[in-house]
């Protein structure tokens, strides 16, 4: 299938899921569904570095939140920009500010492709378990540097009122929701593209056999800062409708470990080397997980994902798309 | 700067640091030793917390105590966990990033577990030692820093003595460097590893009790501890346990130095500085082979 047709089946396929849901006008499964998306986006992130290049990163709640507060801080901006700005900009960034949502996502995207850059710059030269560990210590860090930072609320946290409506869709949720499902397209898109192009199959050797490749010519570490710096982005951008969606957000909240277990699991579940594998394990365990939410508690939900990682990697490591594989090889042979 | 408030820092630094050595003891024989990369290290250190706080509030045993007691059990655990990992990836050569994962759950799981059971609040432990100081001229000594590094140091002292003099010990140092050497000696490297990681965990018992008395705990700790002890066991060198302590000790005086003159909210940003310094600059760490 060629890419276009592609985007263009996506296109179909997300505005008839937005139309459908619009047509039950339920508010709640826009919450529901927003955070399922949002998984789909994250998990999908988390495999253009894991899945494709073999290299874990434990920090996506710190990529995710570097995007929650990226819209945090420009909210605040906006909130005292009399303080702040100098008499001759104010007009400017008046007519600047409010930033409309798609350029604080795209802004949230760049500052952790930024952050992804430097951390990656740092670690990934050497072997990739020093690499996972710098991304967990990365989102402690963070947290930490957010919670003595009082402009963003520190630890008190940070209010964000969402307006009320937009032109034309009606309810706010819904246009986060719209945002959201473009995002899924996007990375679905970035997933698939990389996965058919030279950049995919130089993962794949890193993946594979990093000395081997090196040794090929295969430029390494380019191709790593390459994929870190397109997942950070990505989850960034997850993150920057956040405080919109919630309206009040802590370090505990954006920073919660719950992301970074997510978004490892869901590709796991799924599948780590086909782009739909991630989608596949984000809408199950996503829909799982709100399921569970509502009707146990979400404690109880997180260890359902914590116990269903480690069943999948120690007996289906290659996921359901693993399973289905061998299945389907099986019924085959006569 | 207040030259009494520095020496104190120094000193609560220095017992800190001892209580790190013995958290990361499991880590560089477990990471730096034997290549696998237990990022759940500080789950099962959560783990020898809410044991020791059981039988202390429980049965009012003594945590330290108690946790020399949870020591066969602890080695148990590890030796389970090992089979696990051994059979479900190291045999097939995927350690890399499902072990990760693997570690990853279990880490989530325990820390979810412990939660469910006990809650969200902090817990303490009592012992005699704990409130009382002791003092030589300006230099304060907090008992309830200094017996867990005493411990800690005594701890750490006995897996040195082990590893260096005895032959399972040795073994241990060679299994990661050169398994078919310690086949054609008729030692099996897969039980070698066993016995290592199962070590590895039990130590986890003591820092736990040890963490538990020096400050309360609640499950989440954990997290803030992952960062501090890849960073000493990476600037420790990995699998030195000598370097270990030296950097321990550093990064403990380190931290406590940044705590009292610019408040600890931000001293857990200074693991993380030294690690991607080193990392940076010299990833074979201080005293790394």
């Amino acid at each position: 299938m060629r890419t276009p047709v592609f985007v263009l089946l996506e296109i179909i396929a997300g505005a008839a899921l937005f139309l459908i849901l619009r047509a039950v006008n339920n508010d709640y499964l826009f919450f529901a569904g927003y955070t399922v998306l949002q998984f789909i986006v994250l998990s999908t992130a988390w495999n253009i570095l894991g899945g494709y290049c073999g290299y874990v990163n434990f920090g996506s709640a710190g990529f995710f939140a570097l995007g929650v507060y990226t819209s945090v801080f420009l909210y605040t901006v906006n909130q005292n920009l009399e303080d702040l700005m100098p008499e001759w900009l104010l007009p400017l960034m008046q007519a600047i500010f409010p930033l409309p949502m798609p350029a604080l996502i795209l802004l949230g995207g760049i500052v952790a492709g930024l952050v992804g850059l430097g951390t990656g710059y740092l670690t990934l030269r050497l072997r990739g378990v020093f690499f996972a560990i710098a991304t967990l210590a990365l989102a402690v860090v963070l947290q930490t540097f957010v919670v003595n930072w009082s402009f963003v609320g520190g630890s008190r946290g940070a209010y964000v009122i969402p307006p009320g409506t937009v032109p034309i869709l009606g309810p706010y949720i819904q246009y986060l929701f719209l945002l959201m499902l473009l995002l899924v397209i996007l990375s679905l898109t970035c997933a698939r593209l990389i996965e058919r192009s030279r950049l995919g199959y130089g993962f794949a050797t890193i993946r594979d056999d990093e000395l081997a490749a090196e040794a090929c010519g295969v430029p390494t570490l380019r191709l790593k800062l390459i994929a870190t710096v397109l997942s950070g982005a990505l989850m960034g951008m997850a993150g920057a409708p956040f405080p919109y969606y919630i309206g009040y957000v802590e370090p505990g909240s954006a920073f919660d470990l719950s992301y970074a277990v997510n978004s490892i699991a869901m590709p796991m579940i799924g599948g780590t080397t086909w782009w739909a594998g991630p989608m596949l394990g984000a809408v199950l365990l996503g829909t799982l997980q709100q399921i569970a939410t509502v009707t146990i508690s979400s404690a109880v939900n997180l260890l359902i994902v914590g116990l269903l990682l480690i069943g999948f990697v120690i007996a289906a490591p290659d996921g359901i798309i693993g399973l289905w594989h061998t299945w389907t090889s099986r019924r085959s042979k006569p | 700067m207040d030259i009494n408030l520095l020496i104190n820092a120094i000193i609560a630094g220095l017992l800190l640091g001892g209580f790190y050595a013995a958290v990361t003891a499991g880590i560089s024989i477990s990471f730096g030793m034997l290549d696998i990369v237990n990022i759940a290290h500080p789950a099962f250190i959560l783990l020898g917390s809410y044991i020791a706080y059981s039988l202390n509030v429980g049965l009012g045993i003594d945590p330290i105590a108690a946790s020399i007691l949870m020591l066969p059990a602890f080695y148990a655990l590890g030796a389970f966990v090992y089979q696990v990992y051994y059979v479900s990836f190291e045999k097939y050569g995927q350690e890399s990033l499902r072990g990760l994962a693997f570690f990853f759950g279990l880490l989530f799981v325990t820390e979810v577990i412990l939660l469910l059971i006990f809650g969200v609040d902090y817990r303490s432990v009592n012992a005699a030692y704990i409130g009382s100081s002791l003092s030589v001229g300006p230099m304060e000594f907090p008992l309830r820093l200094l017996v867990p590094c005493v411990v800690a140091l005594a701890m750490f002292a006995g897996l040195e003595l082990f590893l260096s003099r005895t032959f399972i010990g040795r073994a241990v140092m060679a299994v990661s460097q050169d398994p078919t050497a310690l086949r054609l000696m008729s030692v099996d490297p897969t039980r070698i590893k066993r016995i290592a990681f199962a070590i590895s965990i039990a130590t986890a018992s003591m820092a736990g009790a040890i963490l538990i008395v020096i400050q309360p705990v609640i499950p989440s700790v954990g997290r803030d501890y992952i960062g501090r002890i890849f960073a000493i066991c990476v600037l420790g060198g990995l699998g030195s346990l000598p370097g270990t302590l030296i950097a321990a000790l550093l990064l403990g005086v380190i931290e406590s130095i940044t705590s009292v003159f610019y408040g600890p909210s931000w001293a857990p940003a200074v693991s993380f500085g030294i690690l991607l310094l080193t990392l940076a600059v010299r990833p074979s760490g201080l005293l790394g082979r």
